[in-house]
């Protein structure tokens, strides 16, 4: 599910199944599964993010404690992709990479991966 | 009130500024640059030319930095250290002087004593914004373009200019291309993809001299061209700290960026470090290295503590939307999948997987084509993770953290029960 929500989260649109309809989504967040054992991988936020500092735009930086992407800059060399140890960031369809931007310009204050999670698995907290 | 002088504009001096600033928020900080930029991103020449940045996108930190970092940024060159006085003296004879000194010079390019190389009008090396600009202005639609050296930076130039000339030779010497990147396979692989996008390539050619348009093999035949571009290797910018410091192929220095002079740090293309994932001394060029370099030597440089001992070759590039993935050295025994290259099919899937392990370590990958979740495995060779510790076959077949136990799991992901 938090898959579909962070696709839907990234189109602005109002209604879930119309926007994702036919779409071969591209969510933030990636779950792992095999074995009966599944979980969650989305950007962990680093406190020394390797993608920031190996960026060789400037396009991934820290707003505050959040790290972005400014998509206008990120030119696809995939640098970050070979740096993040989660995994956690990944092609977008359009050129630029997409991670997870903990929904600050597109959700209500919780990232929708949180809102929707039937199970309350995932969470959004600060972590010393 | 500390003064730090940094000579270099780019990623390494630029991760100094940072990187002192965490520490030290009042210190008189000076930037040297011989460039007349605002910091801007090297590796984005190329994208320039293919028209995907413009040059205000190509800047490396907003119009700001300088301001925000407090830091003063004087346009010449650094003619000369003076250590005993501990001073930087610039070209037209001012002296700065400093507490702490970060030389953060770069690469310049090699070029090749070919003969008659004097006689050849329109000719650049690639390594600026001002080569770029330069060659921009040679160019045209009935040009036909020879860049020597089959490299990274010969050929995302190659890749820069394909729609601005109408035709482009790319020489070199050896029998394959990215030599410092790739393995056999790997190179033929990308060698037929590049081809099928209109590239010229002469390879094993040695080039005899030069005679105006015509450049003379070994054998005799000639390439007729209009532009020049010299590509064939880069080398570390070192003569500033020439007697001062210890010097091998680089500037040496240590996992806090220091090299033996007293107070004076190294850090970037210009700098060799210890390579991880072979255990030798190396110049790694490469933007994030610098970076991380640069930043390290700033906070030291500033009083704190930091060590940057995870340095690793790495290359992440594209050409024409084919992305190449490669990290560490290509020691010990391989795991593969995909084709070698011989195979290949031209409008599918290009994927090519090469893990290169030893020792109950992962020492380097290939990744071609396919390239998602390489930094799982940048982060093995980084961190030099017992193999015996994850499912090394899961993980070779498909990078994930489901390979990892689940106590070492709970702690990259911050779980509760660990
Ligand atoms: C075409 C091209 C493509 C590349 N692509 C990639 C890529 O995809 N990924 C990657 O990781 N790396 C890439 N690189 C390499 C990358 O650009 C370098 O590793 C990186 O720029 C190194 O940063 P640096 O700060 O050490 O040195 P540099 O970027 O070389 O900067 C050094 C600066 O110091 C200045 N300087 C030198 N001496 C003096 C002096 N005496 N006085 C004043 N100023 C001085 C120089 O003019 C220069 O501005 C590419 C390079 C090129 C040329």
């Amino acid at each position: 599910m938090c898959e579909y929500y962070c696709a839907f989260a990234g189109t602005n649109g109002k209604d879930m199944a119309r926007a994702l309809k036919d779409c071969d989504i591209k969510p933030r967040i990636n779950i792992e599964e095999a074995d009966g054992i599944s979980f969650a991988v989305s950007c962990r936020h680093c406190r020394e993010p390797l993608c920031v500092k190996g960026c060789i735009t400037g396009a991934l930086g820290m707003d505050g404690t959040v790290i972005t992407i400014d998509k206008d800059r990120c030119v696809g060399c995939y640098t970050c992709i070979t740096l993040c140890p989660y995994g956690a960031i990944s092609a977008s369809g359009d050129g630029a990479v997409q991670k997870c931007e903990l929904c600050v310009s597109t959700s209500e204050g919780i990232p929708a991966c949180v809102r929707g999670c039937p199970n309350g698995a995932i969470v959004y907290e600060e972590r010393a | 009130m500390k003064k730090y002088v940094i000579i270099g504009n780019s990623a390494a001096g630029i991760g100094a500024v940072e990187g002192i600033r965490r520490i030290d928020a009042k210190g008189e900080i000076t930037v040297i640059t011989n460039e007349p930029y605002h910091t801007y991103s090297r590796p984005l020449i190329s994208y320039l030319l293919l028209g995907k940045v413009t040059e205000e996108k190509m800047k490396y930190r907003a119009d700001s930095f300088y301001d925000e970092h407090g830091c003063k940024l004087v346009h010449e060159t650094a003619a000369l250290i003076d250590s005993a006085a501990k001073q930087v003296i610039l070209s037209k004879g001012s002296r700065i002087p400093y507490d702490k000194l970060l030389a953060a010079t770069g690469s310049l390019a090699v070029i090749p004593p070919f003969e008659g190389l004097g006689t050849v009008k329109d000719k650049t090396t690639f390594m600026s914004l001002d080569d770029a600009k330069k060659l921009d202005k040679m160019l045209g639609a009935d040009k036909h373009v020879l860049i020597v050296g089959a490299g990274l930076i010969g050929l995302k130039c190659a890749e820069g200019i394909i729609k601005k000339a109408a035709r482009i030779t790319v020489l070199d010497i050896a029998s394959g291309i990215l030599p410092n990147i790739l393995d056999d396979g790997g190179a033929k692989l990308v060698l037929r993809y590049l081809k099928s996008k209109g590239i010229v390539f002469a390879l094993n050619a040695k080039i005899k001299r030069f005679d105006g348009n015509n450049a003379v093999l070994e054998s005799e035949d000639k390439i007729n061209f209009d532009i020049l571009v010299l590509a064939s290797g880069v080398r570390p910018n070192t003569a500033l700290l020439d007697k001062i410091a210890d010097i091998k192929r680089g500037i040496l220095i240590n996992e806090r960026s220091e090299t033996s002079a007293p107070d004076i740090y190294a850090a970037g293309d210009c700098a060799e470090a210890l390579d991880v994932s072979s255990g030798k001394s190396r110049v790694m060029a490469l933007l994030p290295n610098a970076y991380m370099q640069g930043e390290c030597a700033g906070i030291n440089m500033a009083g704190g503590d930091k060590i940057f001992d995870k340095a690793i070759p790495m290359n992440a590039v594209g050409f024409f939307g084919l992305h190449i993935v490669t990290a560490g050295s290509y020691d010990g025994e391989v795991y593969e999948e995909g084709t070698d290259g011989t195979d290949g099919d031209k409008t599918g899937e290009v994927r090519y997987k090469r893990l290169f392990y030893k020792d109950n370590a992962l020492n380097g990958y290939i990744l071609i084509g396919d390239v998602e979740k390489a930094g799982i495995y940048t982060s093995l060779i980084r961190e030099r993770t017992p193999l015996d510790t994850i499912d090394f076959p899961l993980i070779c077949e498909k990078p994930g953290l489901m390979a990892f136990t689940q106590n070492e799991r709970s702690a990259k992901l911050g779980g509760i029960n660990t």
